[in-house]
């Protein structure tokens, strides 16, 4: 008999460079917040952001899937895979450029969630639709969880 | 490794901001288009705020390449294909 399978919302935690303390804890309490919701985390970010990841949850507790950051990229703009959310971790002109790219290839909710000591100056550089949580923050993750609370699905 | 960093390349700007690198490209060559952030180039996909502006001089393509750590690379490369498919592109 054939059955219908519904899967999962998912959504994309785009690591950008892993410089800034906060993005390593917030990202991973963001999965734990989004499987609350019964929504899959998928990380993607740089070997540096990825290993980060990794070595924080060993047993994979919160986070789930994790993923090169040029391979994810690819899958979407070559339409193999799309997310239902995204939160793009920005503290950086790149980050703004990485958010850029996924508001044109995906169809998913785009969140920036931007950070680090330079946080409303970068907020302004974003021209594109994205939804925007901004907090200067750099080593304490609070602020941003607090932030980022009302931004999720 | 991207393929663009296995093409032979010159870097026009290092350390300026994506804006700043499509101002540049307008203020110094007269041949310029605009694009999407995941146009294909050199077999990869552009990263960037949209538009991105990418230039033509010669047989050369100028575009910006995005790294997460180092911000954005102005590069100048031979690409006489890529500017053909540039130019026959609908607008």
């Amino acid at each position: 008999m054939a059955s219908d399978t519904i899967e999962s919302p998912t959504a994309l935690l785009l690591l950008g460079c892993p410089q800034v303390p906060v993005q390593t804890s917030v990202a991973i309490h963001l999965c734990d917040q989004l499987r609350e919701r019964g929504i899959a985390p998928v990380i993607a970010g740089t070997a540096a952001a990825r290993k980060l990841i990794e070595v924080a949850d060993p047993k994979r507790h919160y986070i789930g899937e994790v993923i090169d950051l040029d391979a994810c990229i690819d899958a979407i703009a070559g339409k193999e895979r799309d997310f239902d959310h995204a939160f793009v971790f920005i503290h950086n002109d790149g980050g703004v450029s990485y958010a850029g790219t996924i508001s044109a290839i995906s169809k998913a909710r785009l969140v920036g969630i931007v950070y680090g000591e330079h946080a409303a100056e970068t907020a302004a550089t974003i021209t594109f639709p994205c939804e925007v949580v901004a907090v200067k923050a750099t080593h304490n993750p609070m602020p941003l969880v607090a932030r980022l609370g009302r931004a999720l699905p | 490794m991207s393929c663009i960093e296995q093409l032979e390349y010159e870097i026009l700007l290092q350390g300026a901001s994506f804006k700043e690198s499509g101002e540049y490209i307008k203020k110094h060559f007269s041949e310029w288009y605009e694009v999407e952030p995941g146009y294909r180039l050199f077999d990869s996909y552009l990263i960037g705020v949209p538009p991105v502006v990418l230039g033509v001089d010669g047989e050369d393509m100028i575009f910006p390449y995005t790294k997460p750590c180092r911000g954005t690379f102005l590069l100048r490369a031979r690409g006489p294909e890529e500017i053909a498919k540039l130019r026959a592109r609908k607008k």
